[in-house]
């Protein structure tokens, strides 16, 4: 009885607050509590704000003003399934959800509704493949484009050898963390590196096991695929046993502010990986601070501009907001559907003009997305921490991984998931 | 006034053992099952079925399987989660080695495996008893989970370590995969629901039951009066288990679709269901489907209300909902230690009396 | 000596290490449970509490700020000071003292007499209540404590032990991590000066006659609602000084109220009621799962403290059935 009142309450809540459909709704599936909410906050932030920039100093997107609808999933796949359903029946464009665990839910679940995902760095990195999975989008890079990136990056330090080097990887022993393993494994025979796992489990907060191996083995390089305290723990750690933090690469995920800053001086030279610009050099932000910041309307407690995760939320919005705009061109509509929203995705262009004309010049890599490619070249960058200054820096191009090993990987993938979910494979033209 | 019946006149013993001994709450309970089979699957979306209604009916199953071992049984157990994962990936694991088994088999088949597993796990609680037993469920959380995310041969050696449910279907329509019919998966679910509660009911009244509540309110008493420990104790693990498996099997299959062991049947869950029992009541099939109503309606509820309702900031809401879930767990309490079942049963007997309370 | 003997000792040394670091959360529970019998859930939340506190007045936060602006648009964050660490943590301790007065007044005076598993659930309920409300007064960002606990490897003891192993073979020194000898250290006066405090002051002795029999210390004018507040007070202590240590290591965040998790299996080897269990039962942990995960968990694939600790605690169950200090359960019908 009493549930039946709380469920006709919770109805006559969610009929009440349906929105009107003229707005570009987009969801942002966001954690600001939690035990991820350390890396949630910046992200929702920079992906709140940037919607509100459109809105505020362009009047929408070709005039059709944004709504962004906030849905709090605190990191957990329940709660993001809720938000999903919630969210869905108001007209959402697409979905970023910022966690692998509700991406793969939102996979089959979307692709049925017809809403695009994109999981941008993150999720299944097979969804490169967009003959099978056709509204599901992870340009500009996925988890295997990061771990060729990682090796990329100390091929250059050894002028091409690797040859009898050691590569250890720390990772979060989850789904997501074991993303690398078969990228790396392929990579370390056809380099001829020596790869060792060391797999931390949820949360992470002892890790002394793990570090005194390394210590012991003495690893020429750490690589990690770290998450939430698992990475401040680990860079901690790694300065106490004195690793040279030069040698230490995370993914894009394990490199941003909040994970070295409670290491303080000894996390300086960390490396991450990454695939946006960092700081507010661009004149985006000085758009930000003067349509957002300045009349108040920034999300969050507005603290967070400029660091690494905000940025990449920032990037998300933008990639999104591009891809309407080319959804309005292609289909001669300003109101665009879901359906239509997909089409602009596949047939996103990020040019280095487009980003110049945005005032994000030189912000991400330059990509294409196409019907069987929605991963985009997968170029990556490396950044690098300085601990006096207290800012990260990019000291690499932007750059290519290697397709050699990785596509046939993203095929073999795509085709187990096409089979055991008896998808037929698109025909792309 | 609210009540017509006044008192306890029983004339047979069939009136006596009456699940709903006065009328009116008789025919309430009809009313509402006619309503949630008859009425509910011609209004459900997927926003009812998927956020509200199926994981309440999914966790009203486990909380009902932890109540039996818990509640009737007294053996504390914290493996709920690493149980509900044997259930899930039994469940993965039949439906693809065997694609053509109806989806209902598959389910209590997932609940028979689990049902063994919790065999396993139930032994060291012949020796270890009260909240040090604790150790022992959660061990086989702990491993289970471990497991489930080690060995490849469980997720199908897929690259991702995540396993995805394949589309099945019953009398035409799709439960479970991407295009699963809210209906079809609500009805499912509440079937299975309807049934299992009242196996539970029927089950916890009768000699295995009694038995059971022997054992739990003073076992060495309940030996020497004959009670066999062993076999009370392990059927209680067992019988347990088997609701958990099944709600597990649903969990991944009917509800998530796709899931991650670590992340979903962590340790978290196991205590969610624990609250759920506590909350609502220990002991009492009522109070399992009370306590899963109050956590998992009431965060949905307090959400609409404050982000949806006011426009409040996600974060400021999502704190306010813990304060507010917390205060209400301590004020119940302080109300009624007993948990809300318990509340609910005196405020009937208040009623039932009312206005002339003697 | 061999390298591999080295390595073993050094395994074991941090393991205990971190036996120690696991300790300082159980005796949180075990204070609460050995006055009241309450098995509190929300030590963990208390130590995330405690931390956030203390980096929140020492930086001069403004408590509620993100609430207050998002009511009143203002934009306040800070009152633009910095205390030292140690008035910090006094006043700290002023807030843990009245928590565990408000804890008392509004919940468990209204308990008394209740059975365990239903303090256990108010415990519950308070867990809950402190998450949110700790993240609405300070933020859920991340913070960065510093209160001056050294860390980092100790090079001393790294350069002094380099010599030991046999000639020619790799091998670098010892390694103990500073922070973990300060938690030794901390855990040794913590542990000394409670059971100082317990044997030899009035307060002490009324707070074991409690813990023995809730009514006989009634009867004979002992106040069991000022005694609550008090051992509240001490496990809020408590909480905070493990909030520091872990809080040293990743900064202060929610992860930090999941080392309860860590304690558990320590409690439960320990004995609930124990301070010295707690202890000893966090020394086996910490060393039982190191030596597991160094020597068996490459083989079968690593990452196994989570559950190896608990079937640890198992195998000790299995003979001692009330934990290693527990008191002897005395059954009767």
């Amino acid at each position: 009885m009493k549930s039946l009142t709380i469920a006709g309450m919770a109805l006559a809540m969610t009929v009440t607050s349906t929105a009107a459909m003229a707005d570009l709704v987009f969801p942002s599936l966001s954690y600001r509590t939690g035990p991820y909410a350390v890396n949630g906050i910046p992200y929702a932030d920079g992906y709140a704000d940037y919607f509100t920039l459109v809105n505020e100093r362009d009047g929408g997107v070709n005039g059709v003003m944004t709504k962004l609808i906030e849905c709090e999933t605190a990191y957990n796949t329940q709660k993001g399934v809720e938000c999903y359903e919630a969210t869905k029946g108001e007209g959402a464009l697409v979905y970023q959800p910022l966690s692998t665990g509700i991406t793969y839910q939102l996979i089959p679940k979307a692709t049925a509704a017809g809403i695009p995902v994109h999981s941008m760095g993150y999720g299944r990195t097979s969804a490169k493949n967009g003959k099978v999975f056709s509204h599901i989008f992870n340009y500009p890079v996925n988890y295997w484009d990061g771990a060729s990136h990682a090796v990329n990056h100390i091929l250059d330090l050894n002028s091409g050898d690797i040859k009898g080097k050691k590569v250890a990887l720390v990772y979060h022993n989850s789904a997501y963390g074991k993303e690398p393993i078969r990228t790396l494994e392929e990579l370390s025979k056809k380099h001829g590196f020596e790869f060792m796992q060391i797999p931390v489990d949820h949360p992470g907060q002892e890790q002394k096991s793990q570090w005194l191996q390394i210590r012991r083995t003495r690893p020429d390089y750490v690589f990690m695929w770290g998450w939430g305290v698992m990475n401040q723990v680990a860079i901690q750690e790694a300065a106490n046993i004195r690793f040279p933090m030069e040698n230490f690469i995370g993914v894009w995920w394990s490199g941003s502010e909040v994970d070295v800053t409670p290491a303080g001086a000894k996390a300086n030279g960390y490396k991450a990986l990454s695939f946006h610009a960092v700081g507010t050099e661009l004149p985006v932000f000085d758009d930000i601070q003067k349509y957002v910041v300045d009349a108040g309307k920034a999300a969050g407690a507005g603290d967070q501009i400029g660091t690494v995760l905000y940025n990449r939320g920032m990037y998300a919005a933008m990639l999104a907001v591009e891809a309407a705009k080319t959804a309005q061109e292609m289909h001669g509509t300003k109101e665009i559907t879901p359906a239509q929203m997909r089409d602009g995705m596949e047939a996103l262009e990020m040019t280095a003009d487009k980003m110049e004309s945005l005032g994000m010049g030189g912000f991400g890599p330059e990509f294409n997305v196409s019907c069987d490619n929605h991963g985009g070249p997968g170029l990556g960058a490396v950044q690098q921490w300085d601990a006096t200054t207290g800012t990260w820096s990019l000291i690499s191009a932007f750059a290519p991984s290697d397709s050699d090993v990785i596509l046939p990987l993203i095929t073999e993938d795509s085709a187990a998931f096409a089979k055991e979910s008896a998808i037929e494979e698109r025909e792309c033209a | 006034m609210f009540y017509r019946q006044a008192g306890d006149f029983k004339k047979s013993y069939r009136e006596d053992i009456q699940t709903f001994a006065l009328r009116q709450d008789r025919r309430a309970y009809y009313v509402l099952m006619a309503i949630a089979f008859l009425v509910v699957p011609f209004f459900i979306n997927d926003y009812w079925a998927s956020a509200v209604l199926l994981p309440f009916l999914i966790l009203s199953i486990a909380a009902l399987g932890l109540n039996i071992l818990t509640g009737y049984c007294g053996q504390v157990s914290l493996g709920t989660g690493g149980f509900m994962a044997v259930g899930a990936y039994a469940c993965y694991k039949i439906m693809t080695s065997f694609p053509d088994l109806n989806i209902m088999i598959v389910v209590l088949l997932a609940g028979l495996v689990t049902a063994l597993v919790g065999l396993v796990f139930g032994i060291p609680s012949l020796r270890i008893k009260g909240f040090y037993l604790a150790v022992a469920t959660l061990a086989a959380q702990f491993f289970l989970v471990w497991l489930f995310n080690k060995v490849p041969w469980f997720y199908n050696y897929s690259a991702s370590g995540q396993i995805n449910a394949p589309a099945r279907s019953m009398f035409g329509f799709n439960i479970t995969g991407a295009e699963a019919h809210a209906p079809a998966r609500y009805l499912f679910c509440l079937a299975l629901v309807v049934l299992l509660a009242w196996a539970a009911r029927n089950l916890t009244r009768g000699r295995m039951g009694r038995s059971w509540m022997a054992i739990r309110d003073m076992d060495i008493a309940a030996e020497i009066i004959g009670v066999d420990p062993l076999k009370t104790k392990l059927s209680a693990f067992a019988i347990s288990s088997f609701y958990i498996g099944v709600a597990g099997a649903l969990f991944f299959s009917v509800y998530l679709g796709a899931v991650e062991v670590g992340e979903v049947f962590g340790i978290n869950q196991s205590f969610l269901v624990l609250f759920m029992i506590i909350i609502g009541g220990l002991g009492s099939i009522m109070g399992s489907f009370i306590g899963a109503a109050f956590l998992i309606l009431v965060p949905v509820l307090l959400k609409n209300v404050m982000v949806n309702g006011f426009g409040w900031p996600t974060d400021i809401a999502a704190h306010i909902e813990f304060i507010l879930i917390g205060g209400l767990i301590m004020l119940f309490l302080i109300v009624e230690p007993h948990g809300l079942a318990q509340l609910w049963r005196i405020a009937k007997e208040k009623l039932l009396l009312w206005p002339f309370p003697h | 000596m061999s390298p591999e003997f080295l390595y073993t000792l050094e395994v074991i040394l941090n393991g205990l290490m971190a036996g120690v670091m696991y300790s300082l959360v159980a005796l949180g529970f075990v204070l609460i449970f050995k006055a009241s019998g309450i098995f509190n859930y929300a030590q963990g939340v208390m130590a995330l509490f405690a931390a956030m506190t203390l980096v929140g007045i020492q930086n001069g936060q403004v408590p509620f700020s993100h609430l207050i602006n998002a009511v009143f648009g203002t934009h306040i964050h800070g009152f633009g000071w910095t205390l030292p660490a140690f008035v910090a943590i006094l006043l700290t301790l002023l807030v843990m003292i009245l928590f565990a007065y408000l804890v008392e007044r509004f919940v468990l005076k209204h308990l008394v007499n209740q059975d365990p598993i239903i303090l256990f659930m108010a415990t519950i309920g308070l867990a809950y209540f402190m998450e949110g409300f700790g993240d609405l007064m300070w933020g859920s960002e991340i913070k960065v404590l510093d209160v001056g606990v050294p860390q980092g490897a100790s090079f001393w003891l790294e350069d002094f032990t380099a010599g030991w192993a046999a000639e020619g073979s790799e091998y670098y020194g010892m390694y103990i991590d500073k922070l973990d000898l300060v938690a030794t250290v901390v855990a040794i006066a913590l542990v000394v000066s409670l059971t100082l405090f317990s044997q030899y002051t009035k307060t002490g002795r009324a707070l074991r006659a409690v813990a023995d029999d809730h009514q006989a210390a009634l009867s004979v004018g002992i106040s069991l609602r000022k005694i609550w507040v008090i051992v509240w007070a001490i496990a809020g202590f408590v909480a905070m000084v493990a909030g520091i240590m872990w809080g040293a290591k990743s900064g202060v965040q929610f992860s930090l109220s999941l080392i309860a998790l860590k304690a558990l299996p320590v409690l439960i080897l320990g004995g609930f009621t124990s301070i010295p269990g707690a202890i000893v039962g966090g020394l086996i942990i910490g060393v039982g799962e190191k030596l597991f995960e160094y020597s068996i968990g490459p083989m079968i694939g690593g990452a196994t403290e989570n559950w190896f600790a608990y079937v640890l605690a198992l195998v000790f169950l299995v003979f001692r059935p009330q934990g290693l200090f527990g008191e002897k359960i005395i059954e009767r019908v």
